[in-house]
């Protein structure tokens, strides 16, 4: 069953159009996250489907129900803020309540909801606490437990860990994962973290303009990204293009543009449909899908490069590098010791890239 | 390796840099701020010496001098005795009529001002732009063009010369400023507080009581002093829209003072005087630190 369906929804504030056309469906139980650059679009879509913002055109469903007007509080959602939002000057047993008495919950339900979420969060002991005396990560579990206590069907996020150091996201984004396999409900998560969202997806929407540009479970993200944007944008250090050309006589073979005494085979590349001789492309490769030394004379394709800068960020190291006056850069082993100026033999394999066309950017 | 040994040992400059407490700057920065200080004070000084002086004692002239004898009498005769036209019962009346005027005219002002500043803050209705512009606008017109289509406007009302529609009079002329503060510190507020307490299922009045009010009691202080002092130190309106059994402190202060027959009693009108300021003065020093921080607070945005 469907938890939440989007139909041809628009948003324009006065003439800026921010989301065109916009269709969506998310399964019951599924945890969607919507990840795009600042300004796509994706936070004004959660506070559409929040029913934060009206919207211009189009129809939301929850739940089968079509809650296109209804007040935020009857949609049966609980939502999560960056800023964390709570009352500064309720407790936070008063946080966790407002809403329910709101509602006009019996004291007894709220005694019971409140307790059943600070168990589930751990946050027991702060219950009397003001928010002002919290730290970031407190905050942001009470904020959590404030939609927890609603009770709803559907949870929304928005950005709700950029406000916090490096460390706590990390702890925080598996309790979020955990809290969704426990609770079983629909999650939509926004963010522009694409590690926060490889890691909880399962499924991500990539937008940018208010579109949704790929929408797909993360390893297809990853690995067959739609097109050049969402390609660049998936994968830290981010994949590297090539220009070049595709030659097709018996089997595709690429040519770099600006000359390279190499010419890959890309026979074992899937291309979505067969392709013209003389096509200009853009390849992709991602620097982690490149290896070096004697792995790389197995590879279908290896070469030699000298080597321009290095990087070390202690597990892996980036080196960054030319082919044919074009920036190439892969990841090796942190405990390769390479100098500025070395050759190094390197190889990667054709299936493992992406090929996009030149001018309209799909994958090919 | 004496050489080695000089770089390590901790010779020459270290530690916070050293200030001269005497220097040029600090003598006339403090200079300045001695000489202007007590040139405010001054006049105070005068009155508060002056009003527990005999008689006798002032038409001597020492007007710096400290008193030989102090006495209160100047003061219980100005607060219950000093006559204005055939009233000699002080400043007693005036004191009450103003409280009974400023008391209400704050609240009714704030409650509405306060409620409009959160309207155009956070639930942007249609036309809350032009109407926002038209209120402020308010602000910037003299009241002199008001005050005879007022007077007007109050008599066919049946409230001319009676303190309820004097009260009218100064919830209104407070609303453009008021409204403009309220409104500037509701937009400093985080809105996604208020998409929370939305999604909370708070509606209009209960964002208003339980999620703003209470976060903005600076901007509430700043509101009361503002209409505290203003109201209370009005003479316009209160000369203009009362009878002289209605008339507030300020306008019988001035009747007192610029009073024609008999002596000029100086004690006796420098402690009327004090008085009549005593209220705003106790508020500014009471709420001080909150007005200040209520200020910065509402002006961060615009």
């Amino acid at each position: 069953m469907n938890s939440i369906e989007i139909k041809k929804l628009s948003l324009n504030f006065d003439e800026v159009v921010v989301l065109k056309d916009l269709d969506l469906t998310i399964e019951k139980g599924e945890f969607l996250v919507l990840l795009g650059a600042s300004g796509c679009g994706k936070s004004t879509l959660l506070n559409c489907i929040a029913g934060l913002l009206d919207v211009t055109d189009g129809q939301i469903f929850i739940n089968g129900k079509n809650v296109t007007w209804h007040e935020p509080a009857q949609r049966g959602i609980g939502m999560v803020f960056q800023s964390y939002a709570l009352y500064p000057q309720m407790s936070v047993k008063g946080n966790l309540s407002f809403g329910l008495k709101n509602a006009g919950l019996p004291k007894e339900e709220i005694e019971k909801r409140v307790k059943h979420a600070s168990e589930m969060l751990q946050i027991e002991s702060l219950l009397e606490r003001k928010p002002a005396a919290l730290s970031g990560g407190q905050r942001q579990r009470v904020a959590i437990g404030r939609a927890l206590v609603r009770d709803v069907e559907v949870f929304l996020f928005d950005e709700p860990l950029s406000n916090l150091d490096a460390k706590l996201r990390t702890e925080l984004r598996v309790e979020i994962k955990r809290l969704h396999q426990k609770l079983d409900n629909t999650m939509i998560y926004v963010t522009h973290d694409q590690i926060e969202a490889m890691t909880l997806a399962d499924r991500i929407a990539v937008m940018r303009d208010g579109l949704i540009l790929q929408l797909d479970d993360p390893k297809t993200i990853y690995n067959a990204p739609a097109n050049k944007y969402v390609a660049g944008f998936i994968g830290s250090p981010g994949m590297k293009f090539l220009k070049g050309t595709i030659l097709q006589n018996d089997k595709p073979i690429f040519k770099l543009e600006g000359g390279w005494s190499e010419s890959p085979d890309l026979s074992n590349y899937k291309f979505q449909e067969s392709i013209k001789t003389e096509t200009q492309v853009w390849l992709g490769i991602r620097p982690e899908s490149v290896v070096v030394g004697g792995e790389a004379k197995n590879m279908p394709v290896n070469f030699s490069l000298e080597v321009e800068v290095v990087e070390p960020m202690g597990a892996d190291t980036l080196v960054w590098s030319q082919i044919g006056g074009q920036e190439f850069r892969f990841i090796i082993d942190g405990n390769i010791s390479v100098n500025v100026g070395d050759r190094v033999t390197v190889g990667f394999d054709p299936a493992h890239v992406s090929i996009f066309d030149f001018d309209n950017e799909e994958r090919l | 390796m004496a050489d080695s040994a000089d770089v390590h040992s901790l010779d020459g400059p270290r530690g916070p840099k050293p200030r001269k407490k005497l220097s040029r700057r600090n003598i006339i920065l403090y200079g300045t701020l001695f000489v202007v200080a007590v040139y405010y004070l001054i006049p105070l000084y005068v009155m508060l010496v002056t009003s527990v002086k005999g008689m006798p004692e002032i038409r001597m002239g020492n007007i710096f001098s400290l008193p030989l004898e102090i006495t209160f009498e100047p003061w219980v005769k100005a607060w219950s005795q000093a006559c204005t036209g055939l009233n000699c019962d002080g400043l007693s009346r005036g004191f009450w009529n103003s409280v009974k005027i400023t008391v209400p005219s704050v609240v009714i002002s704030i409650a509405i001002a306060s409620i409009n500043g959160y309207a155009l803050a956070n639930w942007r209705f249609k036309g809350a732009n032009l109407f926002f512009t038209v209120l402020i606008f308010g602000a910037f017109i003299p009241y002199q063009i008001m005050l005879y289509p007022l007077v007007i406007i109050l008599r066919d009302l049946g409230l001319y010369t009676k303190l309820p529609g004097l009260i009218m009079i100064h919830s209104i002329f407070g609303m453009p400023i008021l409204t403009l503060l309220f409104r500037n510190y509701f937009t400093s507020i985080p809105e996604e507080l208020f998409k929370a307490a939305r999604v909370d299922g708070a509606g209009f009045w209960g964002i208003y009581f339980r999620v703003m009010m209470p976060m903005s009691l600076p901007i509430f202080v700043v509101a009361i002093i503002l209409q505290v002092t203003g109201i209370w130190n009005d003479f316009l309106f209160g000369v203009i829209y009362t009878k002289p059994a209605n008339y507030p402190m300020t306008v019988q202060l001035n009747n007192i003072v610029n009073s024609v027959q008999g002596v000029k009693e100086y004690n006796v009108n420098m402690a009327a005087t004090l008085l009549t300021g005593l209220v705003p003065l106790a508020v500014y020093f009471i709420s001080g630190k909150l007005f200040v921080r209520g200020i910065a607070a509402g002006a961060v945005k615009g």
